[in-house]
């Protein structure tokens, strides 16, 4: 009992004298203090300032790869144009081009040249982020980061999933990450880190209003798990587009979210959704209110399939949309065409300005273009992109015309629709080239004879050949002739155009990419029978599009998609069963589905692939 | 025995301590926050005009469903809605206010809902850390939370050494604080330690006339615990009124004290004097135009109807008592026909 006792005793001297001491600075703070200082190192080491070469002022960014991609706005390259000097806190100053933007998300994938051992951050789970969090921005407020030292600032994260509805006619920031670090002009996509110095977003907005355009508390981020689903988009060198489901939703006066609108042509539509059908889930979000559908809605790229569960008449029902695009594809080529007029700056030694200015536009105003929908929030200070910074005019470099260097013009090719085809280009060859390594079929330009079984009985047998192909189906015979329009032929009956599919498909095979005509890089998209992201190509033959899906481990096509009217099903084929044939992997196995529904399944049997005829 | 027990007790004290300091040397608010956070309200009223925003904060202050927040133009609508942090909305009855302090009590019909007490409100020192929750900017609606934003107590000074500078009504001690917490909307909003205890009311945004700095601070607690009580305990309270208390044969009318206000085209137009009669009981009593009549005996009249109102409650014999607001002064006056 004695020495029990002395133990207790002893434990509390020591630990009064332990708190004496840490009376002073507790080892706990020290702990937690080396702990900041390791993450800012780390942060800070991938943080990048962004300097427009042609003195349009500039931002931040952050690299996320070894071989320099980096992320910054859409707002902060949009003046700069496609080539741009960023710095590091290595003291380096690196050329860097432009890959991809994304200007409803107010996202630009940028690439660092120089090196092949970039810092690169770490992603987080920004799903994972809670309010109060400890968090910190690092970037080039003010344009402080001459010295090639970037700023870092530190607060916590004041809100998550916030919805702030799009500014004038593009940005839209949904599902954002809202936080007290201070948040700057020129801090304008730069990197918001969690305490651990990994990346959970990208600063961009900030709420302005009677306080000029410095901080008050309230900057917003772009959520790092949106930017994923983009990356392989903005890795394709394109303009990406946000999604629309083709249907607005508006609160009922029970609080639930119903469909208010819906198009007819949209695939929500054919996949089901009607008016007045209840949403409950959407990506596997649950829903529950207007704004929570927005930002569930807003983190998706164009032309991704997402899951919806609805409710009707009590009944839940899963339907896999395909999101179409927020804009027309010209429509957007259109507003990217209109450069901004930088903005008059205040300077940054008196960034307020002496008076409010009650009589300037209010942002809460409805501008032009913009997408009311029912259920809208009330009207309130909308937040606003950061401006860019600008130099003073005495350190400004003279508005000359920006001269590249010619290696580096090689990397850099506009083109509609594309931010720099140069990177479409690169993507398109690593896919065909992982695809060819698997089998080239460049040399087999005769006739190819199929001949195989439906699983629910009946023989399939098809030749494909280079200005036609027929097939005969358990329905009845099949034709496709090169010269008449695709939409005319597509037999057999109920299939969405099988045979065409197959025919345009062994044209690619053949021919590659480069010979087939307009054959692009989407970026990466889910697919049901690919387990990552599939790397997605589109071919566009005659009036079709064919829409290819790489499985990224095996190199292999696992999916193709006819479109032949944008608002009717595409005929899918889903290929597997891949075996040899001649040295070449061939899909012995092609489920035919049109819609939700799966057409038929064809196993073939008989694979004979002829090499072209000499030319005589 | 009791000894061993005492020092057990003690070990194991010093060792919550420990772990305690671990949560707040590196740990996240989120817990702390997540405790607040369903306390807090959203609300949304009158304006929508330029510069003027429709909403502010606030936060319940009992079970039954009292709030707390500032008095302001927001609340000067039949249709006060109050949002509830998981997305309940209710119409507010605005219960009282207190023009000295600029506080406002609003009653939902509640029971069990999660509140603060106030008298288990902290005092805070300057250098304490503090977190403040409201809706600035009326970033959140419906059922998403309310912006927190942390910083620290910089100095717990009086509001009147700022006289003339920033224009105000409450002049009492104010908590000076470093994080920008006085956005539109944010008044009304709590300020608690960073173990999520209350300690003050953000107040309206402050911005010196000489200086054009805006000021971040919070009314302590302590400084509006007693006003609280009484608008709860029905000082000034507008509504409802005994129906058994009879008329005056001969009540007061505005004309006979010789005031005449602005025209009342809204649902609520505050009652500004427009002109005074010369030699009326309102000229002897020193009324000018532009000043605005919040109380009559006490009673609050939020608009011109309501004024008019309780003027019918007054016998001509009687005094009347004129509480007035002139630019950030209050006055009291009292008028009598003779």
């Amino acid at each position: 009992m004695m020495a029990r006792w002395s133990f207790f005793a002893g434990l509390a001297v020591v630990s009064l004298t332990a708190l004496a001491r840490a009376a002073d600075v507790p080892q706990l703070v020290l702990d937690a203090q080396k702990q900041r200082i390791a993450a800012i190192a780390k942060a800070t080491r991938s943080a990048v300032a962004v300097f427009a070469n042609n003195g349009n002022g500039g931002g931040s960014g952050v690299v996320i790869t070894p071989d320099g991609y980096a992320l910054t706005n859409f707002h902060v390259v949009q003046p700069a144009g496609s080539y741009m000097k960023c710095s590091m806190a290595d003291g380096n100053l690196y050329e860097a081009i432009i890959v991809g933007i994304d200007p409803v998300g107010d996202v630009a994938l940028v690439k660092l040249l120089g090196r092949d051992d970039f810092p690169a951050a770490t992603l987080a789970d920004s799903d994972r982020v809670q309010v109060g969090d400890w968090c910190f921005a690092v970037g080039n407020p003010f344009l402080l980061a001459t010295d090639f030292q970037p700023t870092v600032t530190y607060g916590i994260v004041s809100g998550v999933h916030r919805y702030q509805p799009p500014s004038g006619t593009l940005l839209e920031y949904a599902d954002c990450i809202q936080t007290d670090a201070a948040i700057n002009p020129g801090n304008s996509g730069g990197p918001l880190f969690d305490a651990a110095g990994d990346l959970i977003g990208i600063n961009g907005r900030g709420s302005f209003e009677k306080r000029g355009r410095v901080n008050v508390g309230v900057g917003y981020a772009i959520s790092i798990n949106q930017i994923k689903k983009f990356l392989g988009c903005l890795r394709a060198g394109r303009i990406v587009d946000h999604a629309t489901l083709g249907a607005t939703v508006a609160a009922s006066d029970d609080g639930r979210v119903l469909v208010s609108n819906i198009l007819e042509s949209s695939d929500a539509y054919r996949r089901g959704l009607r008016y007045d059908d209840e949403i409950i889930s959407f990506g596997g979000r649950p829903i529950g209110t207007v704004n929570g559908f927005k930002n569930a809605l807003g983190i998706y790229p164009k032309g991704w399939r997402v899951p919806l569960v609805l409710r009707r008449d009590g009944k839940e029902q899963e339907i896999h949309v395909r999101l179409t695009g927020v804009h027309a594809t010209e429509e957007l080529n259109k507003l990217m065409e209109r450069r901004p007029r930088p903005e008059p700056q205040p300077k940054p030694d008196q960034p307020q300005p002496d008076q409010p200015q009650p009589d300037k536009p209010q942002p809460d105003k409805p501008q032009p273009g913009d997408r009311p929908q029912p259920g809208d929030r009330p009207k309130r200070g909308q937040p606003r992109p950061l401006p860019i910074p600008q130099f003073p005019p005495a350190e400004r470099p003279g508005q000359q015309e920006v001269k590249i260097p010619p290696e580096i013009q090689k990397m850099i090719q506009p083109r509609t629709s594309f931010a720099n085809y140069y990177f479409n280009e690169l993507n398109r060859d690593r896919v065909w080239a992982a695809a060819k390594a698997k089998g080239d079929f460049g040399s087999l330009g005769g006739v190819w004879k199929l001949n195989g079984q439906l699983q629910a009985g009946g023989k399939v047998e098809v030749t494909l050949g280079n200005e036609s192909s027929q097939g005969a189906f358990p329905a009845g015979p099949a034709k496709v002739e090169e010269g008449k329009d695709l939409d005319q032929q597509l037999d057999p009956p109920g299939s969405g155009g099988l045979l065409a599919a197959l025919h345009v498909w062994r044209q690619l095979l053949v021919s590659g990419p480069q010979k087939f005509g307009d054959v692009y890089y989407y970026g990466t998209a889910p697919y049901a029978n690919v387990s990552d992201l599939a790397d997605v190509l589109v071919a566009t033959r005659n009036v079709a599009e064919l829409n290819l899906a790489f499985d990224p481990q095996t190199g292999l096509l696992a999916a193709a998609e006819m479109t032949v009217d944008a608002d009717a099903d595409p005929c899918e084929l889903r290929l597997s069963d891949y075996r040899d044939v001649n040295g070449r992997q061939f899909p012995h196995v092609v489920e035919v589905r049109v819609g939700d529904r799966v057409w038929g399944v064809i196993q073939w049997s008989q694979v004979e692939l002829a090499t072209a005829e000499a030319k005589p | 025995m009791i000894r061993l027990r005492i020092v057990t007790c003690l070990a194991s004290l010093l060792l919550a301590l420990l772990l305690h300091l671990s949560a707040h040397a590196q740990g996240s608010f989120a817990q702390t926050i997540d405790q607040v956070q369903p306390k807090i309200v959203k609300i949304f009223g009158a304006g929508g005009l330029r510069g003027l925003e429709a909403y502010q904060s606030g936060f319940l202050i009992s079970g039954e469903g009292h709030i707390l927040t500032v008095w302001s133009y927001v609340l000067d609508s039949d249709a006060v809605t109050v949002y509830l942090n998981d997305g309940r909305k209710y119409q507010a009855v605005v219960v009282g206010m207190d023009p000295r302090t600029e506080i406002a009590v609003l009653k939902i019909d509640g029971d069990g809902l999660p509140h603060f007490s106030l008298e288990e409100a902290v005092p805070l020192d300057a250098g304490s850390r503090v977190l403040a929750f409201s809706n600035l900017f009326g970033v959140a609606f419906g059922n998403e939370a309310a912006s927190v934003l942390k910083g620290a107590v910089t100095a717990k000074t009086d509001l009147a050494a700022r006289r003339g500078a920033f224009e105000t009504n409450y002049r009492g001690p104010a908590y000076v604080l470093d994080a920008m917490t006085n956005n539109p909307g944010a008044a009304g909003g709590a300020l608690t330690d960073r173990r999520g205890r209350l300690a003050g009311l953000l107040g309206k945004e402050l911005r010196s006339s000489l200086t054009n700095l805006w000021l971040d601070y919070a009314i302590p607690i302590g400084e509006i615990a007693t006003p609280v009580e009484e608008i709860i305990a029905g000082k000034f309270r507008p509504m409802p009124r005994d129906e058994n208390v009879k008329k005056p044969k001969e009540a007061h009318t505005l004309a006979l004290l010789g005031i005449h206000l602005v025209p009342d085209f809204l649902p609520k137009t505050p009652p500004f004097v427009e002109g005074v009669k010369p030699g009326s009981p309102a000229a002897k009593a020193g009324i000018r135009p532009d000043d605005l009549i919040l109380f009559v005996n006490q009673r609050v009249a939020p608009s011109c109807k309501q004024l008019a109102d309780e003027l019918t409650f007054i016998d001509r014999l009687d005094p009347v008592k004129l509480t007035i607001q002139r630019g950030q002064e209050l006055i009291e006056v009292t008028l009598e026909v003779e």
